[in-house]
């Protein structure tokens, strides 16, 4: 097994590190993952099912309501969120929602931005860490 | 590209000002971070969206600041909770999730909130003026303070809206920016069905304009000059709901819009769409899944919240024969004491009507479980009961809702 390392922007501190769940599609939190459980429940989603707990989630983007940031929280009050959350667009219902957790109940979900040309060498990781720390953020994936 | 900070602003981080508002300024300043903003700006009012119960993490948050000692630095309203406070009566829903309702709905009134629990906040006294700064949750309260009286707020969302309450303090960027306040997308009515009156046309231009505009703003040409306030509040409600419209004009009638090129800020629109009587009658259909003469089991009106202008146009309608199905009509506690003042509480009752007020029939568990299907007058509603409630719907004009309750059954006049 290789590791690779790639840059990132902090947007929340933390360091995690998981298997990846990458989206296909953007997810609105609110009133499409189930925070008493982390699975996706937005029927129309193509990952419908699949489970965001423990996971490095690979969004590009954000969607939907600004109750999602309450429901970030709670899923990951209740362990069921994810372990970290890349990006490749800025979204503040997500970095509230992470950073309310951390506040709240010390519980870290870093959230970071990555770079586009790297996204596809990430999501073919078997596994990520990312540490991302005040003076920017780094990303190492065992290939 | 970093964020600028006041002085008054590293105060408020270095806790000169309190735990509380040095706690909401550390998540202000993330999210300011996030959204690319240079520096804060004052805001002189605030609407917290925050007393609908979700789960644990919210009512743990306002604790939280309450505890740390927090306090709101500007007048700050409340959009409606979990449960009707003065009908408690009417909850049907789990003991727990109840008494946690109304705990976060208190928590926030100790935190220096004012009780209005609406979410149609600019029909109180407590309506923002033209060109105010303000930091508002509740999507159809920010699309009405935007377009309809020209107030400047973003979509702001869980937590933030209160962090800005707390800190009297937003992000400068997005709608509170002139240069980001220009329509983007032209939408003409070319045609509107004959039969129909200025609230069917406003939702179904609203319905129609949120799922067609993206995120560009409108300006809406070719709407009767006649339209008034609530048929706007119906428009930005249903924009609101179909998509994430924040702000539209209406030229002629906005107050950002008294021409189409002073709307558009002088810039040639991205998108131009054109509407006809029949695509409108295709939008008002896509609201209702219920054939005409479904039975019903519920009329719910007054979502966003019923005006009194709204109950003086219901009042005669609800001459004649009492309704077969129950009528639920959502309003602010300021307007139900204004409905006592004027003596309509009795004869509405009378009449079959459910006042319900601080909450919503959407939002709460007000309803008989399996009563059946909903009518409304609200794109929002039909839009939302659905999903939330698991029922069917009609969608209809006022009159129809009426008529509809009347008959037990979906009737169109």
């Amino acid at each position: 097994m290789t590791a690779q390392t790639f840059g990132a922007v902090t947007l929340v501190l933390g360091v995690a590190s998981g298997p990846i769940l990458r989206l296909d599609e953007p997810l609105s939190f609110w009133g499409g993952l189930d925070s008493a459980t982390g699975t996706i429940t937005d029927r129309l989603h193509p990952q419908r099912g699949a489970c965001v707990a423990g996971r490095i989630l690979m969004m590009p983007t954000g969607r939907g309501s600004s109750s999602g940031s309450a429901t970030l929280a709670e899923a990951l009050r209740l362990g069921n969120g994810p372990a970290a959350i890349l990006m490749l667009e800025r979204d503040a219902i997500v970095v509230v929602g992470a950073m309310v957790a951390a506040e709240l109940y010390g519980l870290a979900c870093p959230v970071a931005l990555a770079n586009c040309q790297d996204w596809e060498a990430l999501a073919a990781a078997a596994s990520l860490t990312l540490e991302a720390g005040p003076e920017g953020a780094a990303i190492s994936a065992d290939l | 590209m970093a964020l600028d900070l006041s002085q008054f602003d590293r105060e408020l981080l270095g806790g000169v000002h309190g735990a509380g508002s040095a706690f909401a300024m550390r998540l202000l300043v993330r999210f300011a971070e996030a959204v690319d903003a240079r520096a804060f700006i004052n805001i002189e009012a605030a609407h917290v969206d925050g007393c609908l119960y979700h789960g644990r993490a919210s009512l743990d948050f306002a604790e939280q600041m309450i505890e740390l000692g927090g306090r709101v630095r500007v007048p700050t309203t409340l959009n409606v909770g979990s449960v009707d406070l003065i009908h408690p009566e009417l909850f049907r829903g789990a003991k727990e999730h109840a008494k946690n309702g109304a705990r976060l709905m208190r928590a926030h009134v100790e935190l220096g909130c004012a009780p209005t629990f609406t979410c149609a906040p600019y029909q109180t006294a407590y309506r923002p003026r033209f060109g105010a700064q303000i930091a508002w949750g509740e999507s159809n309260a920010i699309v009405f303070a935007n377009s309809v009286i020209g107030a400047r707020t973003n979509r702001y969302g869980d937590f933030i809206d209160l962090c800005c309450a707390m800190t009297g303090r937003a992000p400068a960027y997005g709608l509170h920016l002139t240069e980001n306040r220009a329509a983007r997308a032209l939408v003409e009515i070319v045609s509107v069905p004959e039969d129909w009156d200025n609230e069917r046309l406003a939702v179904a231009v609203g319905h129609t304009i949120g799922r067609s505009c993206g995120g560009l703003i409108p300006a809406i040409v070719g709407l009767a000059g006649a339209m008034s306030e609530d048929d706007l509040k119906a428009l930005g409600a249903a924009a609101a709901s179909s998509g994430a419209v924040a702000l539209f004009h209406v030229v002629g009638r906005t107050p950002e819009a008294p021409d189409l090129e002073t709307a558009c800020g002088g810039l040639t629109p991205e998108l131009c769409l054109e509407l006809t009587a029949e695509d409108l009658r295709e939008a008002a259909r896509t609201l209702s899944n219920l054939a005409d003469g479904a039975p019903l089991g519920v009329v719910s009106l007054g979502t966003p919240h019923f005006s009194i202008a709204e109950f003086a146009r219901l009042m005669p309608l609800l001459d004649g024969p009492r309704p077969l199905t129950d009528i639920f009509v959502n309003c602010s506690r300021a307007t139900l004491d204004e409905l006592r003042k004027r003596s309509w509480e009795a004869p509405l009752r009378a009449a079959g009507v459910t006042l319900v007020a601080d909450t919503c029939v959407y939002v709460s568990a007000l309803i008989k479980p399996g009563v059946g299907a909903i009518m409304t007058n609200s794109g929002k509603c039909a839009y939302y009961a659905p999903g939330n409630l698991g029922v069917e719907v009609a969608y209809g004009s006022l009159a129809d809702c009426v008529a509809s309750a009347r008959a037990g059954k979906v009737v169109r006049l």
